[in-house]
């Protein structure tokens, strides 16, 4: 066939633009997002998203054009003698630099929300990971962690009120680990020896999974949790139950840090 | 001082070797045993080919890697067939989750450690470097050999650290500590980890000992008249990588003593204050973690770079030769390879943008990551114009250099999601990054890679590949790659984590099975395509019709020499008139115009073709 390579290398933009357009038809995309900042973070992709297609699809069909053109079985004329254009360089260099630039400003803010301007509360949870499993201790009635009244769970469950800001504190037992909540679009490394922050409001109720994301051994895979968003009063009735639970354990005294 | 004392020593001792190599028609003038020539030869030719049947060897092991990955990834727990057994130990073929995330770390520790920058620095550059200026051999000959050399310790403790206890290392080829640390973190940190620090601390040796004969040959040892602006694209990118690898490797090494230390007596560089794992005796710490992850990416973000600017180079001269056509911007090309290494060395914080980096260091980290998506565009668009007005012939050679262009355009554009800070938050860890890293390095570079081999083949061995083959052994390898690849892409847009044995158990990825299993299968086959090129290549070796000296019409210096080169490379003294680009120049009658050959207006300038003795 006549320009078979070229077409061959057409098919790049074509299948390439067509997977992104079927992808959601096969259930396959950004997962559910029910978190506040999970939406500028959507948006910022789908911005970069368009962006770069556009840019994938004029580059590949350039490409394509000029091997279709330019093929040496076809193209009867001479072959272009240059060396450059300075102009055409200056060009492409100013306007990718200043997309690029804008591109670095405008998602500024959304870090800066996202993981340097933690809310003034108090935490809501404590997150410990540990091979392989997530822990948490909650600070109880008092509203302070390390106290005798926290209480800790192990089973890998966190709930928490939905439609509230969160604030939770988060930190590794053993090696490093990642908590994330992938509907929630957030995601921090943990650190032994290091307490890190993380914040968010969720705005839907239901179960989600927690994810561990760092490789942390053997067991990675199966670091799985859960978080449950639950209306305020559902929530405060839960923590109660697990208070309840807890005073009639007296093997388990919480053990300090 | 010293380096133009070995200067002045190659010079000498090249007029007495092209005057010997004259006397025995092209045969070896020394008549040195087997063990000399091909086994402890100084030859760099000879060593280049070492470097890259070692590397290629390495390649289809660390490709049968892959292979248990996705075979895990498409039927999770199931026993696999074939390779199951010999991946997966004695659970009767099935991959054991620890063993799991020793296929993901080995296969990432032998391709880039023993496969892409050995391959690209250690054959390509020994073989083109000085070929392509016009130099009988390297600078340091002896150093050149022991490059080499220091390659086989590093073969030996990562081959054999699949034998020890625990198995070879598990943490990732990024060996993150406390986890690579701790011996009770992970099976494979018993001695896996320590055999596997040994390893990359002596391929860095070997890479150390190449860059500094690399830069004192390009440097010092350029035939008359090979100016710096007129090296090819291949050998600035060559010298660049060198300069990158000499910056950026002592801080690995440093680096990998430390977790050395670390692991044997207790230093706690990275670990902090009473730092434990799975019971282990408490450390005593002192140390932090996140330090390593500083000095790691602080040589590998610059060891990106040193895995495709060769392959930019290559695929520069490739590009030009077969549009019959000068390369577009040849200057600015230069200048954006210095910038991409310039700006390559403060872009490191872009792989931490979660570690618990302070978050406004990550800010500044973004601003720079973004800047060095710029210069890979000029390199891009550079590309096009070279292709535009051209008399492009779809060689083999050619089209793996368009489908790096073409890829590598999907590579560099996905970084731009990365970078990008808030939307790295949820990609990063995911297959977006490990699709992102696949474009540029398995469709970027191993394209170049082919490519290369395709195009120096007859200059390396004398005889042609099949042309024909090799369009086959294209079309299956571009098709089915894309196909493994390119939805990564869209897994990753769900969150779906790498180094999972088993995401399936996971409500939000639960319904990736069937496209993983596509991916997986385009895999296999891929693999399997490559024997194509395997016979291709072995048989070409013995049978492939002779190439003559310049089987491409091609400028570059080393079309020139004869096919393959003998021992000190020219039968006369090149003399270079222009660059490595002038096709289709109006000043000859011919499409091509070689460095060597003397301009018109010149009369009678002989010397230009006249040996010296
Ligand atoms: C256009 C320029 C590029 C940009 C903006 C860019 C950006 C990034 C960013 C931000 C990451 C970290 C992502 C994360 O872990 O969350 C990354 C990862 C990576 N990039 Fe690039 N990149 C570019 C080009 C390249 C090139 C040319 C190569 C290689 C030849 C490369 C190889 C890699 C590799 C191997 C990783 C993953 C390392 C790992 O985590 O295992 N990148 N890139
Ligand atoms: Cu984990
Ligand atoms: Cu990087």
């Amino acid at each position: 066939m006549k320009h078979f390579w070229s077409f061959l290398f057409f098919l790049v933009p074509v299948l390439g633009v067509a997977t992104f357009v079927f992808a959601p038809h096969f259930n396959i995309w950004l997962p559910r997002d029910i978190s506040e900042q999970g939406r500028t973070i959507d948006n910022l992709f789908m911005f970069i998203l368009y962006l770069t297609g556009a840019v994938f699809i004029v580059t590949e069909c350039v490409l394509f054009y000029f091997l279709w053109k330019y093929d040496g079985k076809s193209n009867e004329k001479p072959v272009i003698f240059s060396h450059g254009s300075h102009a055409l360089e200056l060009v492409w260099t100013i306007i990718p630099a200043v997309t690029l630039l804008f591109i670095a400003i405008y998602q500024m803010q959304a870090w800066a929300n996202d993981k340097m301007d933690p809310p003034a509360i108090s935490y809501t949870c404590e997150v410990t990971g540990r091979q392989f499993n997530w822990d948490f201790r909650y600070p109880g009635p008092d509203n302070e962690l390390y106290t005798q009244d926290d209480i800790v769970r192990t089973d890998g469950k966190l709930y928490l009120p939905v439609n509230e800001e969160i604030l939770l504190k988060i930190t590794s037992a053993d090696v490093l680990h990642s908590f994330f909540l992938p509907n929630l679009r957030v995601k921090q490394d943990v650190v032994p020896g290091m307490a890190q922050k993380m914040w968010f409001k969720g705005k839907k109720t239901g179960g989600y999974d927690i994810v561990c994301a760092e490789l942390c051994g053997w067991g990675h895979y199966k670091m799985k949790g859960r978080v449950y968003f639950l209306p305020r009063d559902e929530y405060d009735a839960k923590l109660a139950e697990f208070t309840a639970e807890q005073n009639t354990m007296t093997v388990e005294v919480p053990e300090e840090e | 001082m010293l380096s133009s004392l070995i200067y002045d020593y190659r010079k000498f001792a090249m007029s007495t070797v092209t005057a010997e190599t004259h006397a025995a028609h092209g045969e070896h003038a020394h008549t040195s045993s087997f063990l000399k020539t091909y086994v402890f030869s100084l030859d760099h030719k000879i060593i280049g080919l070492q470097f890259l049947f070692s590397t290629l060897i390495w390649f289809s092991v660390g490709g049968l890697l892959a292979m248990g990955i996705r075979w895990q990834l498409a039927y999770p727990w199931r026993a696999m067939p074939l390779l199951g057994n010999m991946l997966a130990g004695p659970e009767g073929g099935q991959i054991a989750p620890e063993n799991y995330t020793m296929l993901v770390t080995m296969h990432a520790t032998v391709m880039i450690f023993f496969v892409i920058i050995p391959i690209l620095a250690g054959a390509f550059g020994n073989f083109l470097i000085p070929l392509m200026i016009g130099a009988d051999d390297m600078a340091v000959p002896v150093l050149n050999m022991l490059s080499y050399w220091f390659m086989w310790p590093a073969f030996f403790f990562i081959g054999a650290s699949f034998f020890v206890e625990g198995g070879a290392a598990q943490a990732g080829w990024t060996s993150y500590p406390p986890l690579s640390v701790i011996q009770e973190a992970a099976p494979g940190s018993l001695e896996g980890q320590t055999l596997w620090l040994l390893g990359v601390t002596f391929v860095g040796i070997a890479s150390m000992m190449g860059s500094i004969n690399y830069m004192t040959t390009i440097i010092q040892m350029r035939a008359p008249g090979m100016t710096m602006f007129r090296l090819p694209m291949t050998i600035w990118a060559m010298f660049i990588t060198a300069i990158l690898q000499a910056f950026a490797l002592p801080v690995l090494t440093a680096a990998g003593f430390m977790q050395l230390g670390d692991r044997l007596v207790g230093t706690g560089f990275f670990l902090p204050e009473g730092a434990m794992a799975n019971n282990s005796p408490m450390e005593t710490g002192g140390g932090q973690p996140l330090l390593w992850q500083h000095l790691f990416w602080f040589y590998s973000h610059p060891a990106v770079y040193i895995m495709i600017l060769p392959a930019m180079g290559m695929v520069s001269d490739i590009l030009s030769t077969f549009a019959r056509k000068p390369l577009f911007g040849y200057k600015p090309m230069v200048y954006s390879i210095s910038g991409i290494a310039g700006l390559g060395f403060i872009v490191w914080g872009h792989h931490m943008f979660v570690s618990g980096m302070n978050p406004m260091l990550g800010m500044t980290f973004m601003v720079s990551t973004m800047m060095i998506a710029l210069p890979s565009a000029i390199k891009t668009f550079n590309w096009l114009g070279t292709l535009w007005g051209g008399k492009i012939q779809f060689t083999t050679a050619m089209l793996f250099a368009i489908s790096f262009v073409s890829m590598f355009i999907i590579g560099g554009l996905s970084g731009i999601f990365m970078a990008a800070t808030p939307v790295d938050i949820f990609i990063h860890d995911t297959y977006y990054i490990v699709a992102h890293f696949h474009y540029v390095l398995f469709c970027g570079t191993a394209m170049a890679v082919f490519g290369g081999i395709y195009y120096w083949f007859p200059k390396m061995f004398g005889r042609m590949m099949n042309d024909s083959w090799g369009k086959v052994h294209f079309t299956l390898t571009f098709v089915l790659m894309n196909c493994v690849f390119y939805p990564m892409h869209i897994l990753g847009m769900q969150g779906f984590p790498r180094r999972l044995a088993d995401p399936y158990h996971y409500e939000t990825f639960r319904n990736l099975l069937p496209l993983n299993q596509f991916i997986s299968w385009a895999a296999f086959l891929l693999m399997a395509s490559q024997i194509i090129f395997v016979i291709n290549f072995f048989w070409s070796i013995f049978f492939g019709p002779r190439a003559g000296r310049n089987p491409w019409k091609a400028n570059g210096l080393e079309w020139q020499a004869p096919s393959p080169p003998g021992h000190g490379n020219f039968d006369f003294q090149p003399i270079i008139y222009r660059g490595p680009y002038e096709y289709g120049s109006p000043e000859t009658d011919e499409d091509y115009y070689p460095q060597t050959q003397p301009p018109k207006q010149t009369p009678e300038s002989a010397e230009g073709k006249a040996p010296v003795h």
